[in-house]
């Protein structure tokens, strides 16, 4: 269902920032993390509706991928809670949080390199036991649910149309394949709340095409996706819910729409590039007639 | 012509011999450490020392051997523990800081006075294998072939340790084929990766430290054995460098690398060693280039040019593979 339709779960929530939800999945309160005289992050209270895609857009340095980090244990926050369907998670470390159910990718792809591509993906799949030092030595603990693994990551290898890569090492795949690797390993985790950074950047018009298919069937399985992206005309054509974060704080948050047109957040982006002395040319196009669908590239 | 084959034989003696056997389980621990969990072990001597002090000493204290060795081996791994717990949580260099000092630190206290009591200080503590060799099934006399002879306790040195070693190396292999060796191959390439999807990257790496740190424990007890003693000149930095040449020279991160690199190792070292003292003797290398009193130096040179050597033509070692060595040298 677009986010422009009436019937959008979302149509009736008002667009203000820390805005209730009618049902969050991941409630934040009061997060704030400073380094040395920079306030990185700074946000009073934001919800997370379940099952849909919300984006989270704001200039670069906005503190997005600090956020990010906060969430999911990578970072520790100078003060601020946060919990998933109640269960506190601030203070948690990375592996903890990503047990609850929230599991990230990175700005900066971290494929491993040096492992083949179905190793990264068998990497992926929580409780193993076969990683228990007690149970390792003795393969029959663990051989059928490594089998099992082995069948699902076959099938991630097949939808994500990594096959053909399956024995290579990881290290080989392209920037755009990589994105879908990490994308798919995140996966194996079975999460309930996926945090994707900027999965589009630097993969080519055809990959994202094909990328924002897979992020739209990770929501339609009923996933949570939070994501991080630049791209306006991305943001417009998938999202369900627009977050947008400036100097650490939210600003605005809404319908696709509704904060595509925000004058703040208009401000924010243009404020920031004419800091740069750039021009103003130069600010990303947030005119809504701009919203082009990803499944009609207007190229 | 003869003096060349005894040289030959002489090397080969010493890379089959209880030394080589011993630095085959080291190689094999801190290979677990390195070469696969990635972890900088920079005082892999201590472990080998806490190994043998903690045997020697409840041997001397008249309890049986096989008391003292899994008593070293325990020790190890709270010295594995220790240097874990204050150390994994931070970048990979601190590790490399503290072992380096852990070892040092462990060398001065065994050789102090205020722990001359328990450790015997500067002359350590003799006797420590009289268990072991009453198990010797070889009797008195030379075992071998041709010019390659080995007395019946060096004999069973060696076959009690080239068995250790290949146990060891069996039960890395084993670590490493289960998930639970790829959980460690992600963490040594990208902590933060593996700890994303969930993974207790610091547990891991503490297991690793202490079972490596188990290991290198025997080869350290292995040595105390095959001397009957222990003393704190055994345990200088230099070791830990020496473990390090056979590791890389067999090639971190591979099975079979630490068995056939001690071999290779002690083959290269004692080669070269015989084959100079020859030419001392002989008169062929003059006495201001080189005299035999130099010799003792001479290992180190060696050992530092095969480094070198290693780095710069098979830096994967004879059997790692090119490839993942230079993946993401980009
Ligand atoms: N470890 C750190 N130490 C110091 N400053 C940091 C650190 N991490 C982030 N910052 C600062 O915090 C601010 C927010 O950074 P962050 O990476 O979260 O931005 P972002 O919104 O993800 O930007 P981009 O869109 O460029 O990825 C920036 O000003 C950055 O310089
Ligand atoms: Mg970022």
């Amino acid at each position: 269902m677009h986010a422009d339709d009436p019937n959008h779960p979302m149509a009736a929530v008002s667009p203000e920032p820390g805005i209730a939800k009618p049902d969050p999945i991941l409630t934040v309160d009061a997060v704030s993390r400073s380094f040395g005289g920079l306030k990185a992050v700074d946000v009073d209270h934001l919800e997370v509706q379940r099952g849909l895609i919300t984006s989270m857009i704001g200039p670069n340095g906005a503190g997005k991928t600090t956020f990010f980090n906060l969430l999911t244990g990578f970072d520790d926050a100078d003060s601020g809670t946060w919990s998933i369907d109640g269960t506190r998670l601030d203070g948690k470390p990375p592996h903890v949080v990503a047990r609850s159910g929230v599991v990230r990718t990175f700005q900066l792809t971290k494929a491993l390199a040096k492992m083949s591509v179905f190793d990264n993906l068998m990497l992926g799949a929580a409780g193993q036991q076969g990683e228990r030092l007690t149970h390792a030595l003795f393969p029959f603990l663990w051989r059928k649910q490594e089998a099992e693994v082995k069948e699902r990551a076959e099938e991630l290898l097949d939808r994500f149309k990594l096959g053909h890569m399956r024995d290579e090492y990881a290290g080989t795949l392209s920037g755009g394949q990589r994105k879908l690797l990490e994308m798919a390993r995140a996966l194996m985790v079975r999460p309930e709340i996926i945090l994707l950074d900027e999965p589009m950047a630097g993969v080519n018009p055809a990959l994202v095409q094909s990328l924002l298919g897979h992020v739209t069937a990770l929501r339609d399985e009923g996933l949570t996706v939070i994501f991080i992206e630049h791209d306006m005309d991305v943001v417009m054509g998938i999202s369900d819910w627009v977050v947008c974060l400036a100097q650490g704080s939210i600003i605005s948050e809404g319908l696709p729409r509704a904060v595509g047109s925000d004058p703040k957040v208009i401000d924010a982006y243009l404020g920031t590039h004419l800091a740069e002395e750039a021009t103003p040319a130069d600010a990303p196009d947030l005119a809504p007639e701009s919203t082009a669908h990803p499944e009609e590239p207007t190229s | 012509m003869d003096d060349l084959i005894r040289v030959f034989a002489d090397a080969l003696r010493g890379a089959l011999g209880p030394d080589a056997a011993a630095f085959a389980i080291a190689a094999v621990g801190l290979n677990l450490h390195f070469g696969f969990t990635g972890l900088l072990n920079f005082g892999h001597v201590a472990f080998m020392a806490v190994g043998a002090y903690t045997m020697a000493i409840v041997v001397d204290a008249g309890l049986p051997l096989w008391v003292g060795v899994p008593a070293g081996m325990l020790a190890a791994v709270v010295l594995g523990l220790l240097l874990g717990g204050t150390t994994l949580r931070l970048r990979a260099d601190y590790l490399a800081i503290t072992t380096i000092a852990v070892g040092e630190i462990i060398r001065i206290m065994i050789r102090s006075r205020a722990l001359e009591d328990v450790t015997g200080g500067v002359f350590g503590i003799q006797g420590v294998a009289a268990d072991f060799f009453a198990l010797n099934p070889f009797s008195p006399g030379n075992y071998g072939i041709w010019r390659v002879t080995f007395s019946e306790r060096q004999l069973w040195v060696m076959v009690v340790g080239w068995t250790i070693a290949l146990l060891c190396t069996l039960l890395v292999w084993a670590l490493m084929r289960a998930p639970w060796g790829r959980v460690i191959k992600a963490i040594h390439e990208d902590e933060d990766a593996a700890r994303a999807l969930g993974k207790n990257a610091i547990l891991l790496k503490a297991q690793s430290l202490c079972i490596g740190g188990a290991i290198g424990a025997l080869a350290g007890m292995l040595l105390a054995l095959e001397r009957s003693a222990v003393d704190p000149n055994q345990y200088l930095p230099q070791q830990t460098f020496f473990v390090w040449t056979v590791m890389i020279l067999g090639g971190a991160a591979t099975i079979k690398g630490a068995m056939a690199g001690a071999v290779m190792f002690w083959f290269i070292i004692l080669f070269a060693e015989g084959l100079l003292r020859e030419g001392i003797s002989q008169g062929i290398i003059p006495d201001w280039l080189l005299t035999s009193q130099q010799m003792f130096a001479v290992r180190f040179v060696i050992v530092g040019a095969m480094l070198i050597g290693l780095m710069i033509w098979r830096p994967q070692g004879v059997f790692g593979r090119r490839e993942e060595v230079m993946i993401g040298a980009r």
